[in-house]
């Protein structure tokens, strides 16, 4: 009987449950989006951040130890060590893979240009090189996606197809200096070694880079005769804003903490545990991080999140409100019908365990279509505010169906209370 | 012993009696009707007999039991067990038909039996009805589903509140006709109208004027 009187306050009641599913499909909506955008929103500006460029720069052993001493770049004669081409897939092999966005190797090397007497920095680097990892998994890495924000005159260079490709991109002022523009031939003498390029473009980067001659890696090496190396990498990484804990590990050492905060910190997308953990796969490398890009990534990060957090905040308070008012609304309209059920000998708790399943009922039928409702809504906010879809977080769906199912009975609560302390009396004869 | 025995009860709303030193007794298979005119007390009256209210003073005694200082708790079993209650307005749930209407007092008193819930519609000429939401039936037929519910647990005693209030005249026939089937098959009636007519087919009649007994009349010696 008590399912005949469910199933007849729901079906033979449906306009009425229905506003109620309604509502309640309209707050869990909310809720979903709102906390699928805002557990999305770290890495969607994370993502946003990394298209102005590297966060992490892994350099040899020798040359970060004349860097730190001297607080100067290593010179040509100060690079005593290098690192090897070969094992820079491993930077996407560690415990933080997913976080690598993106990441380029750099060899520097001195050449003049044509006839001229001045030596120019001449840096080979990847473009877009395809790699193939050990472990399966096929990406394309290079300066393309790292050095976005160039403006370019002419064309990247594609050193995916042939890596031996004879061609440079010109930093602005070299280019103003001498004359050059993307088509040209220019002659690149690097002591005994030199070899004619095209100058597939112009860039300028407003910064240091536009006294630079980009080459492909390979060149490069052949240049400078150190095939197989490379002088620096540059890795642009999905981080996690610094706490106390990555704090002491960055300024004591990863030895210094226990053993669980140690496993906290390494599972942690710390910048210092992203960089301990590539120090871990690039022999004699030191990797650390571009403090300023990573400082202002984690104070941005942080603001960005609060914000989201308190509005989430305040739309599954708005939502619960809404919901809470409907629910008393309609539970007060049935206090004839409660009143009866007294009259005829019915106790509070199956009156209340009545009442509750129906809302309940509602509530989990209006949570369903307000979830999916809700992921539409978060993939909208994606598109718009971020111009990519939001990642659908599963932990959203218990976190919403708590909420919908506490929202909901806490919304109720009074009113039953209430009801129940109704007499029969009261509702059947107004007295 | 009387079935139910009401000892000198006063019902008192701050400075209203309601009720003011009433007594009456029941005996088992009576039929009594309760009049007077509006704001008598006769509604008051109804509520404590029907254990939905307790006198401010006074005892109530049902089956041997002093019920006036039951808690609420016990005065909802007692409905439950020993009262089977008729309202002017019939109050049926509306989303439930008319044998769910049936079936949820005896969900509430014992076990749901949906057999005899049809038969206690057939007592009130109603089995063609069953399926029938309440918005779906007349005022009339509404009234004997009430009464149908009423019925549906044997309770000790049925109490009705102004049964015809709502109800032209062939549905009032109808209903006293089903009182009288009832009176005749032994059940205890207790009646509260205003209406003369309804008054003078039970055995005895009280009348309540300003919340005391103004006179009892035995019917069947008019």
């Amino acid at each position: 009987m008590f399912f005949r009187m469910v199933k007849g306050a729901l079906f033979r009641q449906r306009g009425k449950m229905l506003m109620i599913a309604f509502t309640i499909a309209l707050g869990a909506s909310l809720a979903t989006a709102m906390l699928n955008v805002m557990l999305d929103v770290g890495d969607k500006v994370n993502q946003e951040l990394k298209a102005y460029g590297a966060n992490i720069r892994v350099v040899p052993q020798g040359r970060a130890v004349i860097s730190q001493m001297y607080d100067v770049e290593g010179e040509e004669n100060a690079q005593s060590q290098y690192l090897a081409e070969n094992e820079l897939g491993n930077i996407k092999t560690i415990f933080w893979a997913f976080n690598i966005v993106d990441f380029a190797p750099f060899l520097d090397t001195q050449c003049t240009l044509n006839s001229e007497k001045e030596n120019i920095k001449v840096t080979g680097t990847w473009f877009t090189h395809h790699l193939s990892l050990p472990t399966g998994e096929e990406l394309d890495a290079g300066m393309v996606s790292l050095r976005s924000w160039w403006e370019i005159d002419g064309t990247w260079i594609d050193d995916n197809k042939d890596p031996n490709v004879k061609e440079a991109m010109v930093g602005a002022d070299i280019a103003r200096k001498y004359g050059l523009k993307p088509g040209d031939t220019l002659k690149l003498s690097c002591g005994k070694k030199a070899e004619n390029v095209n100058i597939k473009a112009v860039f300028s980067s407003d910064g240091e880079e536009d006294s630079v001659i980009y080459v492909p890696l390979a060149l490069a090496q052949m240049l400078s005769d150190k095939k197989g190396l490379v002088s620096s990498i540059d890795v642009s990484a999905l981080t996690t804003p610094d706490n106390e804990l990555a704090k002491k590990a960055a300024q004591k050492g990863p030895s210094s903490l226990s053993k669980s905060d140690y496993e906290t910190w390494y599972c942690t997308a710390y910048s210092s545990s992203i960089c301990y953990q590539i120090q871990e796969v690039i022999t004699n490398s030191v990797a650390s991080q571009v403090r300023q890009v990573t400082e202002s990534e984690g104070s941005i990060l942080e603001k960005t999140q609060l914000l989201m957090l308190l509005i989430t905040i305040l739309s599954l308070i708005g939502s619960a409100l809404g919901i809470s008012n409907l629910v008393t609304a309609s539970v007060m309209e049935r206090s004839k019908e409660i009143g009866l059920l007294k009259a005829i000998g019915a106790n509070d708790g199956p009156i209340s365990g009545l009442i509750l399943t129906e809302i309940i009922i509602t509530s989990i039928f209006g949570g369903i279509i307000g979830y999916f409702v809700g992921l539409g809504f978060a993939q909208i906010i994606g598109h718009t505010v971020f111009n990519s879809a939001i990642d659908i977080k599963p932990m959203v769906i218990p976190i919403v169906a708590v909420l919908v199912v506490t929202v909901t009975l806490v919304g109720s609560l009074p009113a039953v209370k209430m009801l129940l302390g109704l007499r029969p009396t009261e509702v059947l004869h107004g007295r | 012993m009387s079935l139910l025995e009401v000892k000198n009860i006063s019902k008192i709303y701050g400075s209203l009696k309601a009720l003011d030193n009433v007594s009456l007794k029941v005996e088992k298979g009576d039929w009594l009707a309760i009049m007077g005119p509006s704001g008598s007390g006769k509604s008051t009256m109804m509520n404590i007999i029907g254990a939905m209210d307790k006198p401010t003073l006074g005892q109530v005694i049902l089956d041997g039991k002093d019920i006036s200082k039951e808690s609420s708790k016990s005065l909802t079993q007692i409905r439950r067990d020993k009262i089977g209650l008729i309202f002017q307005q019939f109050h049926l749930v509306n989303y439930l038909t008319a044998l769910e209407n049936v079936m949820v007092a005896q969900y509430y008193h014992s076990i749901p039996d949906e057999k005899e819930a049809m038969e206690a519609l057939e007592r009130v000429g109603l089995a063609d009805r069953a399926k029938h939401l309440p918005a779906q039936l007349s005022g009339g037929e509404q009234q004997r589903v009430c009464i149908a519910r009423a019925l549906i647990n044997y309770p000790e005693i049925i109490l009705a509140d102004e049964p015809t209030g709502n109800l032209d005249e062939a549905n009032e026939n109808m209903v006293i006709d089903i009182f009288r089937q009832l009176h005749k098959d032994g059940s205890t009636l207790i009646v509260v109208t205003h209406d003369p007519e309804v008054a003078e087919v039970a055995q005895k009649t009280i009348v309540l004027e300003h919340g005391k007994v103004a006179r009892e009349v035995i019917n069947n010696e008019k």
